[in-house]
């Protein structure tokens, strides 16, 4: 039976579940002599509780069954075969051993001759794949009469189905809140498990601390030639970052200024959801952006100044990245300029400041550690950002102040050292975990005193 | 100081002073005010430079992308010469036949016909109009894009009684001529440095003038998939497949999981350390960079659960842990937003804690929660850098059917066409991906407006 048709059965032994429980305990409303019976819980509870009872502990048999059954038919197969056959196989023979037999019993066939022990291993892997699935169903179909029939003897008045389907709703939803904490200790279990096994093949010391960044495969000739040192990655990230800030500070808050301070409504009105327009275009349009447009104008922009200035460097991705995060200040600054109290804009103008002088000597002050956090969780989105840097940075992993050279960060490292095979063995591509789990822990970190310092912040004036 | 001991000489010398005071007051006033204009100016600008910003690179990318829907295309009369087109009748299952036997004669007809020289139309087709074509074939075969020899091919197939017959086609040019009649590469380059030959390119010019050539309103971005021997034809439709599958089990996956997650965290869960935690967790989770969450799939979902590379159903898995933030967070806030007073009101008349959430606040928070999630799966849309790290950007010259089959999708593609060797052609057909990609994101997010202004309730 496939997949798909058993979820189809599952559906409809759902719904029979359900209406069975329902005319049951329809049926209970009124007893033998006539009488109207209160139910405790009303009939849909009922019918809700049969069809949990049916359904789910039969679709975790099914779940199980998937994942346990392959290990299990495997670890058989392997038992059968003669000692003559194991004793000279490996892991990898195993694997592939293994492969081949799946092709001969699914009937995919394979390039060569099989050899008579393998027809015979791919026989055996037909017969308990069969035997497997019919000892499923067996056992789904034995749960679900099993539970539908208990379930459904339980009807009666002073049953407590409501409570008893609360609680389901109830796990159910926690199990749900948990993915989102699953997925973060997946991050970290995951990145920390891979850059473990990099720090087997390189010192940790040598990575954080080293300065040359080139890690070729080794060949006769290039012995101590790569580097797997992390520091230029780290200074492309940071002097891009650092751009980016040049950029869109200064534009991004003195427009939150002027938006919350000066606007009319409907400039405000207007001019704000179209900034925002910027925060919503998809990154690798910005990367395509920097280099059809911002890279040749800057270049040829400097080339009149007599700047050497390449298409793809620091400042193209960085003054990109900056457009790119001018909505995150601006609105960010902006919700924290109009939290300032309308009292102390009113206690400095009374005193005679003008708007300018009360803005910076009054709102400003009290709105800075705010803008500091918005500050450090765009700096965080500026770290972590990876298509403008891939497209428009250059990629020359090298240690220079020059920012109008082309340089490498961190995730473009990230995408080049992983896209193509995929290996997962050499620390040519476990490098990318290493790397990954560095900025997932600096963004991490901003973020966090960025959070705190926001909270702290809306807790002063709340 | 005393005031009531003051003689009239300190009286005057007082109002001296304050004049003082009051002259360098409205002599800095000027400068004051100056500087508050100059403040304000600064302000203005500020807001102009991000709005210009938002309009350079509109106007850069629509103008560039536009024209690439409109492809050079070469209107001919092609006859499908019997003497060319040799081939059996089209097999027809006869009564009796197994599927099995037809499809294998189907499928040998198919090889036959797959054989045949439809490059051979095409050069007397161009015979007609060029007369010295037919003595330089390849140079005539460079004005045409090698794709459409399959689509006469499938005209063929679907319909072989039109052997024999004219047939009026319009068959797209080869990305170089596009190229050519564009302007889009200097005329005046060195016969070594053009494309095309000398000769190839007098026809497209007379070709031009005759007016068998034009720019024709072009499908092919639409309807094809990638491909990498036909440049002008190669298109869209496999990602876009691709896309619409990892957006399905975004909104399948993500959308629900939130939303439970959320309604858990804000109207159940106890407030104590444990939920303080997941709180300060799913904030941070919404900032880290997405290409951790590709690290993630690469790690997890390829690593060990040995899912394909490439699939759709790795990205939507990667795209739905990472919209799941965003959607947790807009839903609790719309939450927060719904008064206590309607949750009073049910517990009042006798509801369970969980009727009340379920039958009165969730109803009234549904706009809010669409809103939030159409904006999410937005954001996964265009999301690219994951999907490298999973082998979503490897070439896939096929519309992939399944989620398990390998695919690109949108973004990836743009990815992928901005590289391509071919820039004078690929920088304007990147760009009209980018406006198709665009024109998605901005419907979505104009559809998330529409139903917050729609449905949107005031407290």
């Amino acid at each position: 039976m496939s997949n798909l048709m058993l979820a189809g059965v599952l559906l409809m032994l759902l719904a029979l579940a359900y209406q069975l429980g329902l005319t049951r305990s329809r049926k209970l409303t009124t007893d033998l002599s006539g009488q109207k019976v209160r139910l405790h819980s009303r009939p849909v509870y009922h019918g809700a509780l049969v069809a949990f009872w049916t359904v789910v502990p039969a679709f975790g048999v099914f779940l199980l069954w998937r994942f346990i059954q392959p290990g299990v038919i495997n670890q058989m197969i392997i038992a059968q075969l003669p000692e003559a056959i194991m004793a000279g196989m490996t892991d990898s023979d195993m694997r592939v051993f293994l492969r081949r037999i799946t092709h001969l019993s699914s009937g995919f066939g394979l390039s060569d001759q099989p050899q008579p022990h393998e027809l015979q291993a791919a026989e055996l892997l037909s017969v308990l794949q069969v035997r497997g699935h019919a000892l499923m169903l067996a056992l789904m179909a034995s749960l679900a009469a099993a539970g539908l029939y208990f379930s459904w003897q339980q009807i009666h008045p002073d049953l407590r189905a409501r409570n008893q389907m609360e609680r389901v709703v109830k796990v159910a939803l926690i199990a749900c809140s948990s993915v989102a904490i699953l997925t973060t200790i997946g991050i970290v279990l995951s990145m920390f498990g891979e850059a473990m096994r990099f720090f087997a093949f390189v010192n940790p010391m040598d990575f954080f601390f080293g300065t040359t960044w080139n890690p070729r495969f080794q060949t006769a000739g290039t012995e101590g030639q790569t580097g797997f040192g992390m520091l230029p990655l780290l200074w492309g990230t940071v002097m891009i970052a650092l751009i980016a800030l040049l950029v869109a500070i200064p534009v991004g808050l003195m427009a939150a200024i002027y938006m919350s301070e000066y606007a009319p409504s409907r400039v405000r009105s207007v001019a704000k959801p179209i900034i925002e327009v910027l925060a919503g275009i998809p990154t690798i349009v910005y990367g395509f952006f920097a280099l059809i447009t911002v890279g040749p104008f800057l270049s040829s922009f400097g080339a009149t100044f007599g700047l050497d200035i390449r298409a793809t460097s620091a400042l193209t991705a960085g003054v990109v990245m900056g457009i790119m995060i001018i909505p995150f200040i601006s609105s960010l600054s902006d919700d924290i300029i109009t939290q300032v109290p309308r009292s102390l804009r009113d206690g400095s103008l009374g005193l005679g400041a003008t708007q300018s002088e009360t803005i910076r000597k009054v709102v400003l002050p009290a709105a800075l550690p705010g803008i500091v956090g918005a500050i450090l969780l765009a700096a965080s989105r500026a770290i972590g950002e990876t298509m403008i840097v891939v497209l428009a940075a250059g990629n020359s992993p090298v240690l220079t102040a020059n920012p109008f050279e082309a340089v490498s960060t961190m995730t473009v490292t990230i995408v080049n050292q992983l896209t193509g095979d995929l290996d997962f063995a050499s620390p040519q591509s476990l490098v990318a975990f290493a790397l990954g789990l560095t900025l997932f822990v600096i963004t991490l970190l901003l973020n966090v005193i960025a959070l705190v310092i926001v909270r702290k912040y809306r807790e002063q004036y709340e | 100081m005393k005031i009531s001991t003051v003689n009239p000489q300190d009286k005057t010398a007082l109002a001296q002073q304050r004049d003082l005071m009051q002259q360098r007051v409205a002599q800095s006033l000027a400068k004051r005010h100056a500087k508050e204009k100059r403040f304000k100016l600064t302000g203005q600008l500020a807001v102009g430079t991000a709005l210009a910003f938002v309009a350079i690179l509109f106007i850069s990318i629509f103008s560039k992308g536009l024209p690439a829907f409109w492809q050079a295309t070469l209107t001919l009369d092609i006859y499908f010469d019997p003497d060319i087109i040799l081939i059996d009748e089209k097999p027809v299952q006869a009564a009796g036949e197994s599927d099995a036997t037809f499809q294998e004669r189907y499928q040998a007809w198919q090889m036959d016909l797959a054989f045949i020289n439809f490059n051979g139309l095409i050069l007397n087709a161009l015979a007609e109009v060029i007369p010295e074509a037919a003595a330089h074939p390849r140079d005539a075969m460079r004005l045409v894009t090698s794709g459409e020899r399959i689509a006469l091919r499938n005209l063929v197939e679907e319909d072989p009684s039109i052997i024999g017959s004219r047939k009026r086609l319009n068959l797209l040019a080869d990305a170089n001529v596009d190229v050519w009649i564009k302007g889009n590469i200097d005329r005046d380059l060195a016969d070594s440095r053009q494309q095309l030959s000398a000769r190839t390119r007098g026809w497209v010019d007379q070709l031009v003038e005759q007016g068998v050539i034009k720019n024709r309103f072009s499908t092919a971005l639409f309807m094809n998939a990638d491909s990498r021997s036909s440049l002008a034809s190669a298109g869209l439709a496999g990602a876009f497949m691709g896309s619409l599958m990892m957006m399905l089990i975004v909104m399948f996956l993500a959308v629900p999981l939130g939303v439970a997650s959320a309604i858990y965290l804000e109207e159940f869960a106890p407030k104590n350390k444990l939920t303080d935690l997941i709180e300060v967790n799913i904030n941070n989770l919404a900032a880290v960079p997405s290409i951790v969450f590709g690290l993630l799939g690469a790690s997890v979902f390829i690593l060990w659960f040995k899912l394909p590379l490439s699939a759709p159903v790795v990205g939507g898995l990667v795209l739905s842990l990472m919209t799941l933030p965003t959607v947790i967070i807009a839903t609790r806030s719309t939450l927060k937003a719904i008064p206590p007073s309607i949750r009073s009101a049910a517990l009042g008349i006798g509801a369970s804690k969980v009727q009340s959430v379920f039958h009165h606040v969730l109803p009234l928070a549904i706009p809010g929660i669409l809103t939030g999630s159409i904006l999410g799966i937005a954001q996964a849309l265009g999301e690219t850098a994951p999907l490298l790290l999973i082998g979503m950007s490897s070439f896939v010259a096929s519309v992939p059917s399944s989620p398990f089959d390998q695919s690109t999708a949108l973004p990836v593609q743009i990815y992928l066409w901005q590289g391509n060797e071919l820039r004078n052609f690929f920088e304007a057909r990147t760009s009209a991906a980018i406006i198709v990609l665009l024109t998605m994101m901005i419907s979505l997010n104009a559809l998330a407006i529409w139903l917050r202004r729609h449905f949107e309730n005031r407290w």
